[in-house]
């Protein structure tokens, strides 16, 4: 068909606010008060959960003991990506990294810092550092720096 | 099970930019796959639609393309997910007996949104979506471990896509149709390490249909169908640092149902031929692995081995699989598609010789979070 194909440009903005919740405000709160990294046990399976959850998704039962846990862990996986499309607060490249946080079952998705690509290594230890202003977020950790703890 | 199985089949080309609007990329699936059936739209029970909101940039996207898969007037229901789910669900509608025949379509252009921004909506908001992780990074997660745990290289990963990418130059529904090398892979563009732009698969646009049918709806056919002997689908953990990345005990437990119910014993034996979501390079081997034709944590022995090339004792994505072209959504349905042609013998240049029982592999989430198969035979 040999006719102009008109291209309509357009974008979805909508606003929302979440409600984060009983168990994920008290872990946030602990961020943001205290720079603490809370998270909570599985009276069943007794596996640690960080971010904490409500329930275990596993044994599919209430997770009710609160337990606190290091600033420090260990690099499970992590990758070093070269574009943004501006969700994260960072410049490429940006690394993110799995780190088992010392205490918990599980890995916690986020931010590693202070360090070049290159020298990022699965088995590496790192530490919490927290941001300055926090404000009960995901990103009053500003990343996982390399750490000797 | 009860017998159902597959009558007809229709795909659109798949490329980027396609100028086809959704509901014209769904109107030519499915007129293709009713005049594959050789049956009217008249003979169609019932209709499922398979598309995401987000991807398609409205809301209730079903709707927007309910006149185009000939679904008024019919039982019209969709599935937001990979096609291979949309095919799940038409079968069970067959099977129900509430119907006897399902038209199953699937559509998406995944050049009119943005790949990255969409697939960072499918974390969760409040503890990961403000990290800006994505269905790349996170499957560059993946691949990393997948390393550390079994040893397997950048290089394999490249094997991968050499294959496919060879194997595409034959199909020509593929977008992408040019043979690369394991340089090729390993010079290509840093994307999210250890994954290069070749260990990606590219945006595409496009659509497919599936025409299904229970044993009662076969006398509307004049064509032998090609019949499901197996299928099953089988979710795991939705968050990442819960999950054991390097296995995939979702597809291990889905094969073990598909696998059950079409007595196979031994996969890399009796099956002829899989068609599998290579959304990233690793993934093949990593689902190798989860559909038992690899022991674990050996994914890499088989690529390396050239048991799953072309001229191989099982050859893996024939059509050069999504790695030459990732329409979101559709690629199950298309792999379905792959599975019934060759069981037909009409795969034309990537026809496997004498292919008798095929396996079709969809999955949706990150890093193969859910996985649906199907086992075809004739």
């Amino acid at each position: 068909m040999d006719v102009e194909n008109i291209i309509y440009h357009g974008r979805i903005k909508v606003p929302y606010k979440w409600y984060v919740g009983e168990t994920g405000s008290r872990f946030f709160i602990g961020l943001r008060d205290d720079k603490e990294i809370w998270g909570n046990r599985c009276p069943k399976c007794d596996r640690v959960y960080v971010p904490p959850v409500k329930t275990c998704w596993e044994c599919f039962v209430p997770t009710e003991e609160w337990v606190q846990l290091k600033d420090t862990g260990t690099v499970e996986s992590f990758t070093v990506t070269h574009y943004s499309e501006g969700v994260a607060p960072k410049d490429v490249p940006i690394i993110y990294g799995l780190i088992k946080i010392d205490g918990a079952d599980g890995s916690f998705l986020h931010f590693i810092g202070d360090v070049e690509p290159g020298e990022v290594s699965a088995g590496m230890r790192v530490k919490a550092v927290f941001a300055e202003e926090r404000t009960g977020s995901i990103l009053d950790i500003k990343h996982f720096a390399p750490s000797n703890e | 099970m009860e017998k159902v199985g597959i009558v007809g089949v229709g795909q659109t080309k798949y490329e980027r930019k396609k100028e086809d609007t959704f509901a014209e990329l769904v109107f030519e699936a499915c007129t293709g796959a009713l005049a594959d059936a050789g049956v009217g739209i008249e003979d169609i029970d019932n209709v499922v639609t398979v598309s995401n909101d987000f991807w398609d940039g409205r809301t209730i996207s079903s709707m927007a393309v309910m006149d185009a898969a000939g679904s008024w007037d019919k039982d019209i229901s969709t599935v937001e997910g990979d096609g291979v789910f949309g095919a799940m669900y038409g079968m069970m509608r067959a099977l129900s007996g509430s119907f006897d025949t399902t038209l199953v379509v699937a559509h998406v252009k995944g050049s009119e949104g943005n790949m990255n921004l969409i697939t960072n909506a499918m974390f969760d908001p409040i503890f990961q979506r403000q990290l800006g992780i994505d269905a790349t990074s996170s499957a560059a997660l993946q691949a990393r471990s997948y390393m550390e745990k079994t040893g397997a290289t950048e290089e394999d990963f490249a094997r991968v896509s050499v294959k496919n990418h060879g194997n595409g130059v034959n199909n020509p529904f593929a977008q992408i149709q040019k043979k690369i090398s394991v340089d090729d892979v390993m010079k290509s563009r840093k994307i999210s390490e250890p994954l290069k732009l070749f260990d990606c698969s590219p945006i595409t646009d496009g659509a497919a249909a599936i025409v299904i049918s229970n044993e009662k709806g076969m006398k509307r056919f004049k064509k032998d169908p090609v019949w499901i002997l197996g299928a099953a689908h089988i979710s795991d953990s939705y968050t990442l640092g819960y999950r054991d990345l390097t296995s995939s005990p979702a597809l291990e437990a889905a094969v073990k149902k598909a696998y059950g119910m079409a007595g196979i014993t031994d996969p890399l034996k009796e099956l002829d031929v899989v068609e599998l979501a290579d959304v990233y390079s690793y993934m093949e081997l990593l689902w190798y692995e989860g559909l038992g034709l690899a022991p674990k944590g050996k994914g890499a022995d088989l690529i390396r081995s050239g048991a799953t090339a072309m001229d191989g004792d099982l050859p893996v994505n024939p059509s050069g699989g999504l790695l030459c072209a990732h329409p979101v959504l559709v690629a199950g349905l298309a792999r379905i598609i792959e599975a019934t042609l060759q069981i037909r013998g009409e795969a034309g240049d990537r026809q496997v010789k004498g292919a008798n029982k095929a396996l079709a592999h969809g999955i949706n989430g990150p890093c193969g979070q859910a996985h649906g198969v199907f086992v075809l035979g004739s």
